[in-house]
């Protein structure tokens, strides 16, 4: 490349972001270091998540009831991360489903979260060694309305009574709707969404929830999978770095007067 | 193998870095700006052959109730008539057969059929169930509200300021001490307290999500693929 293609390239890059990008690096740089470590050294210590540890106990109640167990994977696509992170704790909750022969209830509202779950739910049931308890009515597509969606998990709740309710994913209006109804019915209920607005309905209506991270976390938590758990390891200390940064740049500006740290950090 | 395993893998590579790559670089780069724009087009027309697949398993799942007579059957009747008849009057409207003349009003400000069940059938639908929020959520704060210990009673107090402190009473009270008190209190309360344990919250989910776009990435979280470990 001769020195104009080189200027020319140069000004295609955005300069505005280079903040974006360095902690871009530096994130990637620590998620990474911690997988490999983790890969050597598999004891790594991941603090214990309520929510997470309940989910055996709760298909183990729906087992004992003789009830089924509902999954609603959010309203989200599959392009939404916590569409992702939910499908990786159906996953779990679909391994156990098959182990104990529990019924297993997975409603869709998104068409590609529904081929994502239904290809999830039949994996885990093969490598249970179960194929055989394994139906396509279990993961089904009702609506890609939001509220003729929650209309019928809500009757699926009142009719059948599930013993068990996970409400992980991406979630909007209907949360309280949904969390409400499973209350009500009397199930134990866990929910996780990243959705701010609509965490402190989980947290008021459902026994458990994985709030923000831990929803995030999920996958890599119940996989106990080595690189999964050093990815996390590398997202805390990455928090903690950034937490940092908060403190030094709120010294910055407040004590020394220096608020171009604290800007530099601004998204643009 | 191949095609179960390395291919998806590899894909998701280069889908998941090409609008990273392209987030880095101003609109004039159209080399690298070009491939995101088509990818999400690409996603809507993948989406429009999803849903047809989940129009058909609804269908499929209904059918098979009905046959059987299985457990609450005659409201899957019900819910194949309400799928099937504005399914056919938006189809007839798309080719504008008799009086199927488009999806929205009439010239003559009339509805056309299309129109006149959302109107009449959907939209009444979706309001009664948004309405259902109001009853939700005040069984919600009745069981979030009470005394049961320090932190329960910390919330009731501050929800009680907020809610006191922006409505007219709470004006109308605290006028008689210090005008706009209570408002100027509550407002605090919801950019300071509440807006730091908001951003830490946020903070904790970006960086999670981020770590989890990762982990898709590089082909380390693989259970949307209905695969397992990594190694």
């Amino acid at each position: 490349m001769d020195p104009t293609q080189a200027a020319e390239a140069a000004g295609y890059f955005d300069r505005d972001r280079l903040n974006a990008l360095v902690l871009f690096i530096v994130f990637c740089a620590l998620v990474l270091w911690f997988i490999r470590t983790a890969r050597q050294n598999r004891n790594l210590f991941i603090r214990r998540i309520a929510g997470l540890n309940a989910v055996d106990e709760a298909v183990g109640r729906a087992t004992e009831l003789g009830k089924k167990v509902l999954y609603v994977p959010g309203i989200g696509s599959i392009d939404d991360n916590q569409t992702i992170a939910s499908l990786a704790v159906l996953q779990h909750v679909a391994r156990l489903t098959a182990r104990y022969n529990t019924e297993l209830d997975v409603p869709n509202k998104d068409p590609l979260a529904f081929a994502s779950a239904r290809e999830t739910v039949r994996e885990a049931y093969l490598q249970e060694g179960r194929p055989d308890l394994y139906n396509e009515g279990m993961v089904h597509y009702v609506t890609y309305d939001q509220f003729a969606y929650t209309a019928s998990v809500s009757g699926v709740m009142v009719r059948e009574k599930p013993a068990a309710n996970f409400l992980i994913g991406s979630f909007f209006a209907e949360s309280l709707l949904l969390a409400e109804t499973g209350q009500a019915s009397g199930a134990i209920q866990i929910a996780g969404t990243a959705e701010i607005a609509q965490l402190p309905f989980f947290v008021c209506a459902c026994d458990y929830t994985l709030i923000g991270e831990e929803l995030y976390a999920a996958g890599a938590y119940l996989s106990r999978d080595p690189a999964m758990l050093g990815s996390i390891k590398g997202q805390d200390y990455t928090k903690a770095l950034v937490a940092l940064l908060i403190i030094i740049g709120m010294v910055c500006s407040t004590a020394f007067h220096w608020p171009a740290f604290a800007a530099w950090f601004q998204a643009r | 193998m191949f095609f179960r395993l390395q291919l998806p893998l590899i894909l998701t590579f280069i889908a998941g870095m090409i609008p990273i790559v392209a987030f880095f670089f101003t609109s004039e780069a159209t080399i690298v700006k070009a491939p995101t724009d088509r990818l999400e087009k690409w996603m809507v027309i993948v989406a429009g052959f999803a849903l047809l697949l989940g129009v058909i398993n609804v269908i499929q799942g209904n059918l098979k109730k009905i046959e059987r007579r299985g457990p609450g059957w005659p409201y899957a009747i019900c819910l194949l008539v309400g799928l099937l008849v504005p399914g056919i009057f938006g189809i007839l409207s798309a080719f504008s057969v008799g009086p199927f003349q488009g999806i929205g009003l009439r010239a003559d400000g009339g509805y056309t059929p299309f129109a006149w069940v959302t109107r009449f059938f959907f939209e009444p639908l979706q309001a009664t169930m948004f309405s259902l929020l109001a009853f939700y959520i005040a069984s919600a704060a009745f069981r979030a509200f009470r005394v049961r210990n320090l932190e329960a009673t910390i919330l009731l107090v501050a929800a009680v300021l907020v809610m006191i402190g922006r409505i007219p009473v709470g004006d109308a009270i605290s006028s008689a001490v210090r005008p706009g008190a209570l408002a100027s209190f509550t407002e605090w309360l919801m950019d300071k307290p509440n807006t730091a344990a908001q951003r830490g919250i946020l903070i904790g989910a970006a960086l999670g999500a981020a770590s989890l776009s990762l982990r898709v990435i590089l082909g380390i979280e693989r259970s949307y693929l209905g695969l397992e470990k990594s190694e």
